[in-house]
């Protein structure tokens, strides 16, 4: 299928604005690839250090819960415009899965 | 304008993905499939949450005797880099430069397979050092099925990548290919997502206990 709806009305026009837009997002990629990158080193060292669960556990999600925001609104760029069924798609998502999960841990195999 | 239309870095337009109705349809669809992918791995994590450790007598190994950080930390620092390669891809994807987009999927598509051999080498150690296999408990039943089914996503990203830079070589990028690309590296990353949660609640928790 070839249909065509521009969203481009001259890209001549605003080209090496385009091409310095991209380049800064792409900074801004590694810089956040670098704090996952640092975040799972924590989470890593607090495991090794060996400190209490009741302490480890709550940290350790949210470490997690940190970085797949950062994957999702940078590296698949949620942050953009348009992703408003993105967004409603993952988020009842992600709702369903903790009522899933939350649901197993406490009634169905208890 | 056809899809098939050639272009050049100039004409090239700012969001090739969503520029076609197909493009914005499988944009659409894909985020959907996502929603429906986190649901699917949501009931393979609270299984295995649920049996994690139940195994029928003492002399089966648990999960704080098996895994071993190390290789965790080597797994995760692949994928976690083959994300940040597809995303270079994506980058050039969208400056219309198609060699260099093809070269980080290829970087891609290494690192995962990397991820890959390091996931082989894992089950077939606890199989053979510690007889924990698919049937010999509960606990190995939901860890095999939780674990596995990331494996076959990632094997099933891996064909992905592959069969587009096989289709698409020579054909360089169109208002066609252009949203196959992209989801395909959408679908690379919703693999890093979920491994984020494999490595902290099976792997990190597993070890403290």
């Amino acid at each position: 299928m070839a249909t065509q709806q521009s969203t481009s009305a001259n890209p001549k026009v605003n080209y090496e604005y385009r091409r310095k837009k991209a380049a800064e997002e792409m900074r801004k990629h590694v810089t956040s690839f670098a704090l996952m990158i640092f975040v799972t080193l924590i989470a890593f060292i607090m495991v090794l250090a060996g400190f209490d669960k009741t302490f480890v556990y709550p940290v350790l999600l949210a470490l997690a819960a940190l970085q797949v925001v950062l994957q999702l609104y940078y590296f698949m760029h949620m942050s953009h415009k348009g992703h408003g069924a993105a967004a409603l798609f993952l988020y009842s998502g992600a709702l369903v899965a903790f009522i899933t999960i939350l649901t197993f841990l406490t009634i169905v195999w208890w | 304008m056809d899809a098939e239309q050639k272009f050049t870095s100039r004409t090239w337009p700012e969001s090739p993905e969503k520029t076609t109705l197909e493009g914005k349809n499988k944009f659409l669809g894909f985020w959907l499939f996502l929603g429906g992918e986190t649901v699917l791995f949501a009931s393979l994590f609270a299984t295995y949450l649920a049996l994690k450790d139940k195994v029928p007598s003492d002399d089966h190994a648990l999960a704080i005797d098996m895994f071993e950080l190390p290789l965790v930390f080597i797994m995760t620092m692949l994928l976690l880099t083959s994300s940040l390669t597809s995303v270079y891809a994506m980058y050039h994807m969208k400056n219309y430069n198609f060699q260099k987009m093809k070269t980080w999927l290829i970087i891609t598509v290494g690192l995962g397979l990397a991820f890959l051999g390091f996931e082989i080498y894992e089950f077939n150690h606890y199989v053979h050092e510690y007889h924990h296999t698919f049937t010999s408990s509960a606990f190995g039943s939901s860890f095999y099925t939780l674990v596995g089914f990331h494996g076959a996503h990632v094997v099933v990203g891996l064909g992905w990548f592959l069969l587009l830079l096989i289709r698409n070589t020579n054909r360089g990028l169109n208002l066609y290919n252009a949203p196959k690309f992209f989801l395909a590296s959408l679908y690379w990353h919703f693999i890093d997502v979920v491994w984020v949660f494999i490595f902290t609640v099976v792997y990190l928790m597993g070890m403290v206990g």
